[in-house]
């Protein structure tokens, strides 16, 4: 019988690192504070002090720059991890995941891979304002060439880098800020897991709720309100944001003929608009009501507290769109 | 204000003939009166309403054939709360009523003389605004009705109180709002949407598909309509088109087992004695009984097969299996068989049967059996393998009742004996349950002093 042990999302990442780590000599993590500092979020903290600081690199604050060496130590063989502070300042390394990570493989005829990973940290709810709070991982989504992936669970957490670093492709790993703090019980030999399947988190019958990364607490918490309701809701974690898993969410539709999809991005041109478009190309005729989408309002993220909450979907957004689908 | 529709009664029908009036103008009815009786290509069916009020207009003329969700009389509610949609002007239920006789065409389509096309926003302003389509003037190109006309039009029949929640599907002759997988399901189910009503007032969602296989005058027959050739007798075509589908689609299986009938018939003959003539059981009753206790403990048995899953049944409603004088057959329901007494389901048979070649079934008798029994002892066979009447999902055969060497308790003695027959969906049951559940039919049969 498995141990459990009490652990917190932070350090789920953290134990993923230190075994990537110890285990593949080609792999090294470099960012912005990710040495002396232990990182802005904690997450790589003590792994200077046990792996020294050829494997443990802190860079400039130039986010071009540094992607740009990671691209190429991939290229070189090695296997880097690269941390970006957040989605917003990844911004400026835009031009080097895009025109460089995501597209070597093809323009050069198959002859150079990038097996590179990148680590940012995404979304709101902690007031850190219009730029350090923004879910831009759905247009990270819209780029071929790239896998995006976005740990929702401790599991998720302490296993996905595994895959992400066996994958020979630019990777990119989002972490959403709110979770670090995450408390829970984790297998004590819990490792690697499968970043290609979205995951259903809970069963139900009546209604879908679509989520991924820092909205899969609030999709469950609404299906436990929906469940006082009378309403059985099914929660499906995307876990992996591209490739999607049409084949999990299809699967999910044609149970309960009913889908909210719950997405932190903005609306428009998001995420969850692909979402719907793909359920409406394929399951169009398995819908008993319109496919109600609750995300973000298109603000620029506020500072203010109550600003901000108000911004972002809440449990009861979520409630009442399920109910919405019930007419 | 409700309307009583052309209802779909049976498998694939699509247009019906209305036979007969039984109520006129200005006469009260309830819920579960019979209003008309209506020909189908089966039979004679009397027609119950679905609502109550009284009745306002007549639109068919007797002997007319219209398709299926033509409305046939308007009720309105007596002494309730105003209708939420205005009345429509006197003249308006002739002119509707002419239409509908130039039948057949599809029902949902709109009449011919309201050809007028809307656009999906003018059709839910109206839709919102309770108002009749029909009867608003166009002022927009080609006489199209604008979003202004529309408003207008409320406008002018203001007093009106705004649209009470459980107002009617749709206005007259318009098509209501309907989800796509709703609209699969009725595909499916054989339910035709002009008579299914949305439980907010605006969307016919999947519950109300469900809803309308439950109550009257949808039913679940799902078969697609047969494409009779002329011909070929509507009937004919009718179970050509289920059977086809039923052979098409389920997995059957089949298991047989001999009943021995001494006990039974030993203990009918001695109770027939001290009865009246007609009150008197026959074999069929006691079959009857013993399979619908049966069925009750075995009710994935009873039920259908709909949208890729099993539904149980709302209750035993044995179709019983009765060929017609001249052809063809039906297999009405005895509602509720396992909760009958003997002396009610024999009476119960026999007036069903009266009334099946009398062609003078009602809706529900067509529309709910849950599991069909054949008797084809009468014909002289000794065993039937049967073909499941679709969306049902078993078929239980009794063969003839004969005399055989039958060995009991190391002895051979003739016994009269009767081959009983399941075909079985294998999609919701397997081998064991069709076993199961022959084998209680067989213990029932024993014991005939408790049924």
């Amino acid at each position: 019988m498995t141990r459990m042990v009490e652990t917190t999302y932070r350090d789920a990442l953290r134990e993923g690192l230190r075994e990537a780590l110890r285990t593949d000599e080609r792999v090294f993590l470099m960012g912005e504070d990710v040495g002396s500092y232990g990182g802005c979020f904690a997450v790589s903290l003590g792994l200077l002090e046990e792996f020294g600081p050829d494997r443990i690199r802190d860079t400039p604050l130039s986010e071009s720059a540094f992607v740009g060496a990671g691209i190429g130590a991939a290229i070189q063989g090695m296997r880097p991890i690269v941390e970006v502070m957040t989605v917003n300042f990844s911004l400026l390394a835009l031009d080097q995941i895009m025109n460089n990570a995501a597209s070597l493989l093809h323009m050069s005829g198959g002859q150079y891979a990038v097996p590179l990973v990148i680590r940012m940290t995404t979304g709101a709810g902690r007031q850190l304002a219009a730029q350090h709070s923004h879910s831009l991982e759905g247009w990270y989504a819209h780029i071929p060439g790239l896998r995006i992936v976005a740990p929702a669970t401790l599991e998720d957490a302490r296993g996905m880098l595994a895959g992400a670093l066996a994958d020979p492709d630019p990777v990119l790993l989002f972490e959403h800020g709110s979770l670090y703090t995450m408390k829970g019980q984790l297998a004590e030999d819990a490792g690697a897991v499968d970043i290609d399947h979205a995951a259903v988190r809970r069963p139900g019958t009546d209604v879908t709720l679509i989520a991924y990364g820092g909205m899969l607490g609030r999709a469950l918490d609404a299906a436990e309100a929906l469940d006082a309701d009378g309403l059985s809701a099914e929660v499906v974690d995307l876990r992996t944001l591209r490739p999607l898993d049409d084949a999990t969410v299809l699967e999910s539709v044609r149970r309960t003929h009913r889908v909210v999809v719950v997405d932190e991005g903005w609306r428009s041109g998001s995420l969850s608009a692909e979402i719907v478009a793909r359920i409406q190309e394929q399951a169009f005729y398995d819908l008993d009501a319109p496919v109600e989408r609750v995300c973000s309002a298109e603000v620029p993220m506020p500072y203010a507290r109550h600003l901000e909450q108000a911004a972002l979907p809440q449990v009861e957004d979520v409630v009442a769109a399920a109910h919405r689908t019930k007419g | 204000m409700a309307e009583f529709t052309m209802p779909s009664l049976g498998a694939d029908m699509d247009e019906g003939t209305l036979l007969e009036w039984l109520v006129h103008p200005g006469d009260q009815v309830r819920k579960g009166d019979i209003l008309a009786v209506v020909d189908t290509s089966k039979s004679a069916v009397e027609v119950e309403s679905f609502a109550a009020g009284v009745v306002d207009a007549l639109l068919v003329e007797p002997g007319t054939t219209v398709p299926v969700g033509t409305v046939l009389a308007t009720l309105s509610e007596a002494g309730g709360a105003p209708a939420p949609v205005p009345p429509a002007p006197p003249a308006a239920p002739a002119k509707r009523a002419k239409r509908a006789k130039r039948a057949p065409q599809p029902p949902r389509q709109q009449p011919q003389q309201a050809e007028r096309v809307h656009s999906p926003l003018v059709r839910r302003d109206a839709q919102a605004l309770g108002v009749d389509l029909a009867q608003v003037p166009g002022s927009g190109k080609g006489g199209e009705i604008t979003r202004e006309d529309v408003r207008h039009a409320a406008a002018a029949a203001a007093p009106a109180p705004a649209p009470a929640a459980p107002a009617p599907a749709a206005p007259a002759g318009e098509r209501a709002r309907v989800t796509p997988y709703a609209r699969r399901l009725a595909a499916e189910l054989g339910v035709e949407l002009g008579a299914v009503r949305a439980a907010d007032g605006a969307t016919v969602r999947a519950e109300d598909v469900r809803a309308a296989t439950r109550g009257a005058p949808a039913l679940p027959a799902p078969a697609p309509p047969p494409a009779a050739a002329p011909g070929v007798d509507p009937m004919r075509a009718t179970i050509a088109a289920a059977m086809s589908r039923s052979k098409r689609e389920v997995p059957h299986y089949y298991l047989a087992n001999t009943v021995d009938l001494s006990r039974a018939l030993a203990w009918m003959h001695e109770r027939n004695r001290d009865l009246p003539m007609d009150r008197r059981l026959v074999p069929a009753a006691l079959v009857l009984k013993a399979t619908a206790l049966a069925v009750a403990a075995h009710p994935a048995l009873n039920g259908f097969w709909v949208d890729g899953a099993f539904r149980p049944g709302s209750g035993v409603h044995l179709g019983v299996a009765i060929s017609l004088r001249g052809g063809g057959l039906v297999a009405p329901a005895l509602l509720d068989a396992d909760r009958l007494s003997l002396e009610e389901l024999m009476a119960g048979l026999k007036d069903l049967v009266v009334r099946a070649r009398g062609r003078r079934l009602r809706g529900r008798e067509l529309t709910e059996p849950t599991i069909t029994v054949t008797n084809l002892g009468d014909q002289g066979v000794e065993a039937v393998y049967g073909v499941i009447h679709v969306p049902q999902v078993a078929l239980l055969g009794v063969g003839k009742v004969v005399e055989r060497p039958w060995a009991s308790g190391g002895m051979v003695g003739a016994r009269p004996v009767t081959t009983m027959t399941l075909s079985a969906d294998h999609r919701v049951t397997d081998g064991f349950t069709g076993a199961r559940f022959l084998d209680l039919i067989d213990r029932h049969l024993q014991q005939p002093e408790e049924l």
